[in-house]
C-alpha cells in the first residue's frame, strides 16, 4: 500500500510542479524515477507475500515524500494533499505493521482497522475532491497571474516603446520650436530690415524730388537776396535824390522780398526735416501739424522723385486744400510718409496708364482735404487703371503688391495702414473703379 | 518794347521778375506776361503771339511740361517764330537735350542769374 500511495502521491506532485516546468526540472525526473521505482517495486511485491524490505522501502519512500512536502517550501501548495492521505497512509502502514509483526492483535483488532482504513479512504476521497477543487481554482487563479503578468508586461513593453516614442516625440518637438523660434527670430530681423529698405527705397526715389524741391526755394532766396541787395542801392540812391515817395516804394519791396525769402527759408527748412524724419523713422511724439501744407509738400514731393524717375513722365497735379482743416494733432514723420506713400502710388499708377498710349487720355492726380464732423481728411485720387476688384482686399496687407517684381516691397500700404489706424486712431479707405483709377481717402481725428 | 512770357509753376517768379526789371517795365523797354502752366501759356499765345518776342519757360512743370510746350510753339506758332528760352534745373541734362533737339533757342539754369538774363534780353 506504501507503494501505490508513493505512486499517487509523485504523480500528483509532478503535476503540481508540472505547473512551473522551468523552476522544477531537477524535481520533476527525481519524482519520475521515483514513480517508475515504487510501480515496479509494487510489481514486484504484489507477487511476495509478506516482504519485510518491501513494506520497508514502500513506507519509506512514503514518509521521504510525505516529508519532503511538509519541508519544502515548493511543495507548499501540495500539502492539502499529503494531509488527506496522510490518514490512510497512517492506517494502512498500522494495518500492514500489525499484520507483519503482531499476527493476533492484527486478527483480534483487524475489524477496527479496516474501518479504520474505510474510514481513511473516505477521509481521503473527500479531501482529494476539495483538495481537487482547491488546487483547480488554483490553477485558474495561476494561470489568471500569469494571464495579468503577460499583459502586465506587454502594457509595460508597450510603456516603455511609448516612452521612447514620446521622448523622440518631444526631442523633434524641441528641435522644430528652437527651429521655428529661430526663423522667427530671423523673420523678425528681416521685417525691420524690410521696413528700413522700405523707408530708404522711398527716400531714395524721393531723392531728386527733394532735391528739385529744396532747390526752388534755395533759388528764390538767392534771387530775392540778390534782389533785396540791388534795391538797398536803388533805395540810398533814392534818398540821396530826395525822393522819397520811390524810396518808400522799395522800402515795401524789400520788405516783401524779405517775407519771401523767409518764406522760402521755411518751406526748404520743413523739406529737410521731412526728409530727416522719413529716414530716420522718427519718434511717436504728436504734434499740431499743418495738414495742408504738409500733403502739398508731399505731393509735390513724389511727383519730382517720380519726375526724376522717368524723364518722359508728366501728369496734372490739382490740389484743393479746405481752409477749414487747420491744424492737426499727428506725428508728421509718420503722417508724411503714408501721404508720399500713397501720393507716389498715384503717379505710378497714371504713369503706367500713360505708357499705353491711350488716345486723349491725360494723367491726372487731385489731392484734396476737408472737414466732417470732428474728422479731417485727405483724399489722393488719380484717373490711372484703378486697383483690380480681386486685390481691393489685399493691398493693405504685408507684402501684396501689384507693382512687377523688383518695383515694390509691399509694404507701403500696410505701413500706412498701421500709421493711420494703430497711430492715429484714424481710418485709411480705398476707392475704385477698374480702368478709371483709385482713391485713398485718409481720416484723422482733428485731436 | 520786347514782350516776354514767362511760363512757371511757381507764383513767386512774377514778383521777381517784376522787381528785377522794375527799371525797364516803367521805362517802357520791356513788358511781361505770365502763364503757370503750359495750357495757359497756350492760351495767351493764340491771342498774342504777335506781340511776344519771347517766351522764358520752366521745363519741370505739373501738367504739360516745358519741352510740351516748347514742342507745340516750334509746330504751330511760325509766323513770326517767337524765341523760345528754356529754364533747367542744373545738372538736368536730359531735359537739355531733349529741348535742345526740339529747337529751344537758349538755355538758362537755375538759380536765374537775372544780370545775364537782361543781356540776352536786350540781344534779343
Amino acid at each position: 500500500m506504501g507503494f501505490l500511495i508513493s505512486i499517487f502521491l509523485s504523480y500528483r506532485m509532478r503535476q503540481f510542479l508540472a505547473l512551473e516546468p522551468e523552476k522544477h526540472g531537477k524535481w520533476d525526473e527525481l519524482l519520475k524515477r521515483i514513480l517508475i521505482i515504487s510501480a515496479v517495486l509494487l510489481a514486484i511485491a504484489s507477487g511476495l507475500n509478506k516482504h519485510v524490505p518491501m513494506f520497508l522501502a514502500g513506507y519509506g519512500i512514503l514518509f521521504w515524500l510525505c516529508w519532503n512536502i511538509y519541508k519544502l517550501p515548493e511543495f507548499s501548495g501540495i500539502r492539502s494533499l499529503m494531509f488527506s492521505i496522510a490518514p490512510l497512509g497512517a492506517v494502512t502502514f498500522l494495518d500492514d505493521t500489525f499484520s507483519f509483526f503482531l499476527p493476533s492483535f492484527y486478527d483480534e483488532y483487524d475489524y477496527f482497522i479496516q474501518i479504520g482504513i474505510i474510514g481513511g479512504w473516505v477521509w481521503f476521497i473527500a479531501t482529494f475532491i476539495s483538495f481537487q477543487k482547491q488546487h483547480k481554482a488554483l490553477k485558474t487563479e495561476r494561470e489568471l497571474r500569469q494571464k495579468e503578468s503577460k499583459e502586465a508586461q506587454l502594457i509595460a513593453a508597450r510603456k516603455a516603446v511609448l516612452e521612447l516614442l514620446v521622448q523622440e516625440r518631444t526631442s523633434e518637438l524641441k528641435d522644430q520650436n528652437e527651429k521655428l523660434q529661430q526663423a522667427l527670430n530671423d523673420l523678425s530681423a528681416a521685417q525691420t530690415q524690410l521696413i528700413h529698405s522700405e523707408k530708404m527705397a522711398s527716400l531714395g526715389e524721393l531723392t531728386a524730388g527733394i532735391a528739385h524741391e529744396i532747390q526752388n526755394p534755395l533759388n528764390f532766396i538767392n534771387n530775392f537776396s540778390e534782389l533785396n541787395a540791388e534795391l538797398a542801392d536803388e533805395l540810398k540812391h533814392a534818398l540821396d535824390n530826395g525822393d522819397t515817395e520811390e524810396a518808400y516804394a522799395i522800402i515795401n519791396d524789400i520788405k516783401n522780398n524779405q517775407q519771401k525769402v523767409v518764406h522760402h527759408g521755411k518751406r526748404a527748412d520743413s523739406i529737410v526735416k521731412s526728409m530727416l524724419q522719413h529716414s530716420r523713422g522718427s519718434g511717436s511724439t504728436k504734434e499740431q501739424i499743418n495738414l495742408n501744407d504738409l500733403a502739398d509738400e508731399c505731393i509735390r514731393l513724389s511727383f519730382h522723385g517720380m519726375r526724376a524717375k522717368e524723364k518722359s513722365f508728366n501728369a496734372k497735379m490739382e490740389t484743393h486744400f479746405s481752409d477749414e482743416v487747420g491744424q492737426v494733432e499727428a506725428v508728421p514723420g509718420d503722417v508724411s510718409r503714408v501721404l508720399l506713400n500713397i501720393c507716389t502710388n498715384a503717379f505710378y499708377a497714371v504713369m503706367q496708364k500713360s505708357k499705353k498710349q491711350i488716345d486723349g487720355y491725360s494723367p491726372v492726380v487731385v489731392l484734396e482735404t476737408g472737414v466732417s464732423n470732428d474728422k479731417v481728411w485727405v483724399k489722393i485720387k488719380d484717373n490711372g487703371d484703378g486697383i483690380p476688384p480681386e486685390a481691393l482686399d489685399k493691398i493693405f496687407q504685408p507684402f501684396f503688391t501689384t507693382k512687377p517684381t523688383g518695383e515694390g516691397t509691399g509694404l507701403g500700404l500696410s505701413m500706412s495702414y498701421d500709421i493711420i489706424k494703430k497711430g492715429h486712431n484714424g481710418d485709411i479707405r480705398v476707392e475704385s473703379v477698374p480702368g478709371m483709377g483709385a482713391s485713398f481717402i485718409i481720416e484723422l481725428p482733428k485731436k | 518794347m520786347k514782350h516776354i512770357l514767362v511760363v512757371d509753376d511757381e507764383v513767386d517768379v512774377q514778383v521777381l521778375f517784376e522787381q528785377r526789371f522794375r527799371k525797364e517795365i516803367r521805362n517802357g523797354e520791356i513788358a511781361f506776361s505770365f502763364a503757370f502752366n503750359a495750357d495757359d501759356a497756350i492760351a495767351f499765345l493764340i491771342h498774342n503771339v504777335r506781340s511776344i518776342s519771347l517766351i522764358l519757360s520752366d521745363i519741370n512743370m505739373p501738367g504739360k511740361s516745358g519741352l510740351d510746350l516748347l514742342a507745340r510753339v516750334k509746330k504751330e506758332f511760325t509766323n513770326p517764330p517767337p524765341v523760345m528760352v528754356m529754364i533747367t534745373a542744373y545738372g538736368d541734362d536730359t531735359n537739355y537735350q531733349q529741348a535742345k533737339s526740339l529747337g529751344a533757342d537758349d538755355f538758362f539754369t537755375k538759380p536765374v542769374d537775372f544780370i545775364k538774363l537782361k543781356e540776352r534780353i536786350n540781344n534779343f
